[in-house]
């Protein structure tokens, strides 16, 4: 100004001038073994099975620790377990009763918070802001907000009288490990049921620091089983014969395989599968707010969401102004080091999810679509996968059909808001969708149209314990969280 | 001339959207290194300010004396400018001869801005007259409010001609203004107008800068250039009173509009009571270790 030199620049320069630090969490107080079993009917067991595999740190890919695996007569000494207690105990309780130990459970996650969400971060490779400001909180609050409904089920469902199911089977995936574990033992044990989980085999370290919690809790032997393994673990739990509900949150491709299993044998199902979100911005969307919806939309913990907004629809008329600005915004992302408390996009969980997204990503090179990659240093050692979007794309378009299950984002236009969501709706798919509007009659009338379980309206990724999450078609069915959460693990009559 | 006026069209904002972004700047970690660059940075970005009836020419020159030479070692910058009433820009005339510190004052009757646009525009001619670098100017918010968007670019227009080669900050006083589309559409008024710099407050009313609406504010600025090449500075002024929130304000910049907007060029904070707080992390950083309060001068 004044008496200084004033230059213009052509383009917005987001370089090195003034370089956040190097900002690392530490890891000292980290405690971890070298070998971890099962924990079943209150004993932490299994330490001197013969069939093992190892966790790795996807950022460094340095093991973590080493891990059984559960054969059918472990699942099975699990669930005879899980009866035990439900039969001689748990069931018999009081609502009051049960609340008291989810309460103790939610308290203990938030004391142990720190500890929680620095291993979440090491074993699944998300950053450790996220783990720590979503992933550990909302954890906490699942247990909170069900513990509430523990002693008023009988207010939940007006003029029904309601019963817990029994044993319930649970499966979850990697993407949210101690989230996930929170969303399916919370309301089942607040529904007065037993469980047997198993947790992904990359990540099973949270769930076995939850076991520690559940076991300091005091909760009844039995009462919570967590069982390590991959697929054959969770089908032996599945096809456990006294086994009364299956719950199972992953890939389309094995929800079938188990809704296939369990079928004919009365074993209640819920199954909350894949998504290809439509993230649809329209022309009168607040344009700056709806980009960071997008970003937040796929590249939240590197799009390793089935709820991410994987396909944008962007009304035409706006398209190239809101690409070159998610283009800018994207060249902002800190994408490195899960510990850094700085980085934006953490590590590809595993190598077999890595390879996936590389060939998913060729195959859209391949058919022709336009692929973006901001400038980003990667690191040299660990899982990284570049923030990318795609344009140029149409429907037909294997990364606009398949959930790809990282960050990379397919973005089409639409015209008018009837093809907005026809092009939202034409998915196998149907777990999530955003609407980006001024227009609040535009907003919940599209909203009434998409056949999507979760609908965010000028947001994205947004969870609460009080709110119903699931999926229309091929996203599953059932829902997890809210008063509506509860049903899963209720008969209801 | 008002009926004439044709608005611009400025995108919506939403405001729990806007606050959410906002909020994820101060949840980024600034520590040694960069911690250490930002807060000279800061230093020479700050507008030293002085806006009180009680100003006088002994204040005003111990508060240019405190701007040449904020601390007593060479390893800190000086600040932007010092910012003064218009009758004051004399005295710091004298004071920073010879110095880069530029001198700010506000004129078009600050803060209230309730004068006739003659009045407010010859009160600005003769502050540049008096020497002043550069002119902080409030809008007429009660035209905005009233609808009269042309009114409020006529008087930017008016206020920048009479400006001549100083440069011209407009302060939108968004405290009176309210809301996040108020503020979007006076900003991008302010700009077509001609301002150098936006800023937000005047200091004089209940809600100063806050950090979403500084980032409306970078959006619209960014928006402009993206569309026009032309680069317009922005101020923050008024409740930014610690090192921490500067450096927040910092990375909001950097993640917004770029390295190029990191200058005193281009951004400035309009604060009094900052500096000290960012000289004493200076010291912390230099030293080793926090020292009293009672190791810095006051000004």
């Amino acid at each position: 100004m004044g008496k200084q030199s004033t230059k213009s620049v052509k383009d917005l320069l987001f370089g090195d001038l003034w370089e956040y630090a190097p900002a690392p969490q530490g890891t000292d107080f980290v405690e971890l073994d070298e070998r971890y079993g099962h924990y079943i009917g209150g004993e932490f067991v299994g330490l001197d099975s013969e069939e093992t595999f190892d966790t790795i740190n996807p950022a460094t890919e340095e093991k973590l620790a080493t891990i059984s695996v559960a054969d059918e007569a472990t699942v099975d000494r699990a669930v005879k377990a899980a009866r035990k207690a439900y039969d001689n105990h748990w069931s018999k309780i009081s609502g009051a009763e049960r609340a008291k130990y989810l309460y103790r459970i939610a308290r203990m996650i938030q004391e142990k918070a720190r500890n929680l969400a620095v291993v979440e971060t090491m074993d699944g490779g998300k950053p450790i802001k996220e783990s720590r400001d979503v992933d550990i909180p909302l954890a906490a609050a699942h247990f909170f907000y069900y513990a509430g409904w523990a002693d008023k089920l009988d207010y939940a469902f007006p003029g029904a009288t309601i019963k817990p199911l029994g044993v319930a089977g649970q499966v979850i995936p990697w993407n949210f490990p101690l989230l996930m574990a929170a969303w399916k033992i919370a309301p089942a044990l607040a529904a007065g049921n037993t469980v047997v989980i198993k947790p992904a085999e990359t990540t099973p370290l949270t769930a076995m620091l939850l076991a520690q919690i559940i076991d300091e809790a005091g909760l009844p032997p039995g009462v919570v089983n967590i069982v390590n393994g991959a697929g054959a673990t969770g089908a032996a739990i599945v096809n456990h014969d006294d086994i009364d509900k299956v719950a199972f949150t992953g890939s389309t491709q094995v929800g079938k395989i188990i809704q296939r299993a369990v079928a004919g044998t009365g074993k209640k199902l819920t199954l909350e599968l894949g998504g290809k979100g439509a993230n649809i911005v329209f022309d009168d969307a607040p344009i700056d707010q709806a980009v960071e919806g997008i970003i937040n939309g796929i590249f939240f913990n590197q799009g390793h969401v089935c709820c991410a907004g994987s396909r944008l629809l962007v009304q035409e008329n706006i398209a190239d102004e809101v690409i070159a600005k998610l283009k800018q915004r994207m060249s902002t992302l800190i994408v490195g080091d899960p510990l850094d408390k700085n980085t934006d996009v953490g590590a590809i969980n595993s190598r077999e999810q890595l390879d996936r997204i590389t060939e998913l990503v060729g195959s859209g090179v391949d058919e022709g679509a336009q692929k973006f990659q901001p400038k980003c240093a990667l690191p040299d050692t660990g899982y990284f996968f570049a923030p990318t979007i795609f344009t140029d794309v149409t429907p037909s378009h294997r990364i606009a059909q398949e959930e790809i299950f990282g960050p990379v984002l397919s973005v089409l236009t639409f015209r008018t808001p009837d093809e907005a969501v026809k092009k939202a709706n034409n998915t196998p798919y149907g777990l999530a969708c955003g609407i980006w509007s001024d227009k609040g009659s535009k907003l919940f009338r599209v909203a009434g149209a998409l056949k999507a379980g979760v609908i965010w309206g000028n947001t994205y990724n947004k969870f609460d314990p009080t709110s119903p999450f699931g999926g229309y078609k091929e996203s599953g069915f059932g829902r997890e969280g809210g008063v509506q959460g509860l049903l899963a693990y209720l008969e209801v009559r | 001339m008002a009926n004439e006026y044709v608005v611009p069209r400025v995108p919506t904002v939403d405001r729990v959207a806007a606050d959410e972004r906002a909020a994820k700047f101060a949840t980024r970690s600034i520590k040694t290194t960069a911690k250490a660059a930002g807060l000279k940075l800061v230093v020479s970005m700050i507008d030293l300010t002085t806006l009180e009836g009680q100003d006088t020419p002994g204040k005003v020159r111990m508060l240019c004396r405190k701007a040449r030479r904020p601390i007593n070692h060479d390893d800190c910058p000086t600040v932007g400018a010092v910012c003064v009433y218009p009758p004051m820009v004399p005295v710091a005339v004298e004071e920073l001869k010879g110095t880069d510190i530029n001198i700010a004052a506000v004129a078009t009757y600050f803060p209230s801005g309730q004068a006739t646009l003659e009045e407010r525009v010859d009160e600005v001619r003769r502050t540049v007259e008096l020497g002043a670098d550069e002119i902080d100017m409030v809008i007429s918010r009660g035209a905005f409010l009233a609808g009269e968007y042309g009114r409020i670019f006529d008087e930017v227009a008016a206020v920048k001609e009479a400006c001549g080669k100083a440069h011209l900050k407009v302060i939108l006083e968004t405290g009176e203004l309210k809301t996040y589309d108020n503020i979007r559409l006076a900003s991008q008024i302010a700009i077509d107008a001609g301002a150098d710099f936006i800023k937000t407050s005047t200091g004089k009313v209940a809600v100063n800068a806050t950090m979403p609406i500084t980032l409306v504010m970078l959006e619209t600025i960014r928006d402009h250039f993206m569309k026009t090449g032309k680069m317009v500075g922005m101020k923050p002024a008024g409740g930014i009173r610690t090192a921490k929130q500067a450096l927040r304000y910092l990375a909001m910049v950097k993640e917004t509009l770029g390295d190029a907007w990191l200058s005193p060029d281009w951004f400035r904070f309009g604060a009094s009571s900052l500096l000290n707080d960012v000289l004493m992390q200076i010291e912390k950083q230099r030293t080793g270790r926090y020292h009293s309060d009672r190791y810095l001068s006051i000004s």
